[in-house]
């Protein structure tokens, strides 16, 4: 009923494109929001834009100072003052002694050369685990011979934390940096797996569908459709992966290793250098920091299409 | 591309032959199309219609090559359908685009999968599109679009990799009242400019009037073909023939025979609610009067 209604008031340019060999008109209702937002766009200049974010951005960039602020002026007058109310402050570095020492540890070849270990080993091991963990999810996922044979080992030993393996690894690996490098894999490796399976298991099934309509072959589906559908969950398994890389990185440096930056805060409590110790801690923050600011930046230009107007719009 | 106008192509000849298609365990299986036997000949548009649940999906996803029949054959130009192929494009109602592809990489993609290579792929892309009046959204993703934008995009990339048939499930039943009227004309164009045939599903009677050259009429579950409804009214159809005397006849014909399958599917939902107690004569007309 409603649709005869509608097909009388359908005007007369509309029932051109009936019979008319002409497609090239835009029906009126389909004008889309995003078309006018980005002519507006155009209209901003850059400096405008940059005045906005500096105004939108401001009160927020204070909070930050002022948090933080408030930290550094705790830890200076708890360390000045040797507070000790149950827990102690009688050993622990200033932030004054802390700034000393980073500025002595950056002219030293041996500290920078500790930051390349660890970032190697992070970066070893956590390729080998999005390699392989990417793969296996996809086959996990999408085939059921594959998830009946490997999905039950994979659920046997996920229980067992990376540093759990600590002694077995050492055992097992040729290389004391062969079996740091194993732990680190193995950390990652669990988290990456489980995220891709899931992912491959919220693909759209009515996606798998028009892509056999259209001719796709078996590896052309995993390949072209599972897995960039999956690429969103893929990405979340990496962000969590790369915590938990480094998370057992540094338990496995500290326990076993020689170099790398988890080692040298493990020393520095050995030798008696406090101050380090919270350099080192530092580091590892920051390291961890831009490894999963990497993979941020990462995730945003493999997936130009998660930016638009229905996903990206607030961060 | 030599059809002469009169004789459309030989090929997108599908046959349903006496058709049954049970859903799970022999104990609780579930009848969704219960022999039924029809026919697209080739470059026709056929419309099926019927109450919901009556099996038009199963129907359609057997054509398709995703659902085997429990009995009876279906096949396209003489072959079973037992696989989903690049000849049978299809349309969904829900959006399928992909939405990592842009509009013109989704268009391409059925024609990736033949083998073609990326300049012949990008140029039978653009003039599809330039077809369908999308040129312009060529580089948009899917999430940018509209509604209506989109299913036209899917039309397109069902369309690109030459099909014999189309096939569309309830293509537009997402789409508001006037976007559908402009898709069904976007629809007709590209159906005669490309001379396939089409299988076409739907709850709207206006849609399968305008559309087709022919309608079924399915029963409620378990479905089979109640009527069969030619369409005579000359092409090309103008909204303004909705208001003729044989437009309005075959209307009225339509309509009878749906809210006649309709209310019996409803009267059973609503015996088995036990609606039955209360004292109403539960068939088409205790249910009529009861609304
Ligand atoms: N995979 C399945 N397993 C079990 N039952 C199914 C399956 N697919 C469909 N059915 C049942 O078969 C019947 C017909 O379903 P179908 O989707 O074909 O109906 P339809 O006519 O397309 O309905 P609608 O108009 O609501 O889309 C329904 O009762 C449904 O519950
Ligand atoms: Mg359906």
């Amino acid at each position: 009923m409603r649709t005869a209604t509608s097909l009388n008031r359908v005007d007369p340019q509309a029932a051109e494109v009936a019979q008319g060999p002409s497609l090239a008109l835009a029906p009126k209702p389909e004008v889309t929001p995003s078309g006018v937002s980005s002519a507006a766009q155009q209209a901003e200049t850059p400096l405008r834009r940059v005045a906005a974010w500096l105004r939108s951005a401001l009160p927020k960039l204070l909070m930050t100072m002022l948090s933080l602020g408030l930290f550094v002026a705790f830890w200076y007058f708890a360390t000045k003052y040797k507070l000790d109310f149950y827990i102690r402050f009688t050993n622990i570095p200033s932030p004054g002694e802390v700034w000393d020492n980073a500025a002595r540890l950056a002219q030293s070849d041996k500290f920078y050369n500790n930051m390349y270990v660890s970032l190697r080993r992070i970066l070893l091991g956590f390729s080998i685990a999005t390699v392989l963990g990417v793969a296996l999810g996809l086959l996990i996922g999408q085939y059921r011979g594959a998830r009946a044979l490997l999905f039950p080992l994979f659920e046997t030993l996920r229980p067992v934390p990376a540093i759990a393996w600590v002694p077995m690894a050492i055992m097992l690996w040729p290389t004391n940096e062969t079996s740091i490098v194993f732990i680190t894999f193995l950390g990652s490796f669990f988290p990456i797996l489980l995220n891709t399976i899931h992912g491959v298991n919220s693909v759209d099934p009515v996606l798998l569908r028009a892509a056999r309509c259209l001719g796709t072959s078996e590896y052309g589906l995993l390949r072209q459709v599972v897995l960039p559908a999956s690429l969103p969950h893929i990405f979340t398994g990496l962000a969590i992966g790369m915590g938990v890389a480094w998370v057992s990185l540094i338990a496995a440096e500290m326990i076993s290793g020689q170099f790398g930056i988890g080692y040298f805060t493990w020393e520095a409590y050995s030798l008696i250098e406090y101050a380090d110790i919270a350099i080192g801690m530092i580091v590892i923050g920051v390291l961890g920091l831009l490894c999963s600011g990497a993979i941020r930046i990462l995730g945003n230009m493999l997936m130009p299409w998660m930016a638009g107007p229905t996903h990206g719009g607030q961060k | 591309m030599t059809q002469a106008d009169d004789k459309p192509n030989a090929t997108g000849h599908i046959l349903v032959d006496h058709l049954r298609v049970r859903f799970g365990s022999k104990a609780a299986a579930v009848e969704a199309v219960s022999d039924v036997s029809m026919e697209v000949k080739p470059g026709e548009f056929v419309s099926i219609i019927g109450p919901s649940g009556c099996g038009k999906s199963t129907l359609l996803n057997v054509v398709a090559g995703f659902v085997k029949p429990s009995e009876g054959t279906v096949t396209m130009d003489g072959k079973a359908t037992d696989k989903p192929s690049a000849d049978r494009g299809m349309v969904f109602q829900q959006y399928s685009l992909f939405p990592w592809l842009s509009v013109r990489k989704n268009v391409e993609f059925g024609l990736k999968q033949k083998g073609m290579d990326a300049n012949h792929r990008e140029e039978a892309a653009r003039t599809l599109l330039g077809l369908a009046g999308l040129l312009a959204f060529e580089n948009h993703y899917p999430d940018q679009l509209s509604g209506g934008m989109k299913q036209r995009v899917g039309i397109v990339r069902a369309l690109a990799t030459s099909p014999q048939v189309l096939l569309m499930d309830e293509p537009f039943g997402a789409l508001d009242a006037q976007t559908r009227v402009v898709m069904q004309q976007i629809l007709t164009n590209m159906w005669q400019r490309f001379r396939i045939s089409v299988l076409f599903i739907t709850h709207d009677i206006d849609e399968s009037i305008f559309l087709s050259d022919r309608v079924y009429v399915m029963t409620a579950r378990p479905g089979r073909i109640k009527a069969e409804i030619p369409i005579l009214l000359p092409r090309p159809r103008t909204p303004d023939m909705a208001s003729c005397p044989e437009y309005l006849r075959i209307k009225q014909q339509l309509r009878d025979l749906i809210t006649e399958e309709s209310l019996k599917a409803m009267g059973g939902e609503l015996k088995d609610s036990g609606l039955a107690g209360f004292d109403v004569e539960v068939g088409p007309k205790g249910v009529a009067e009861l609304i």
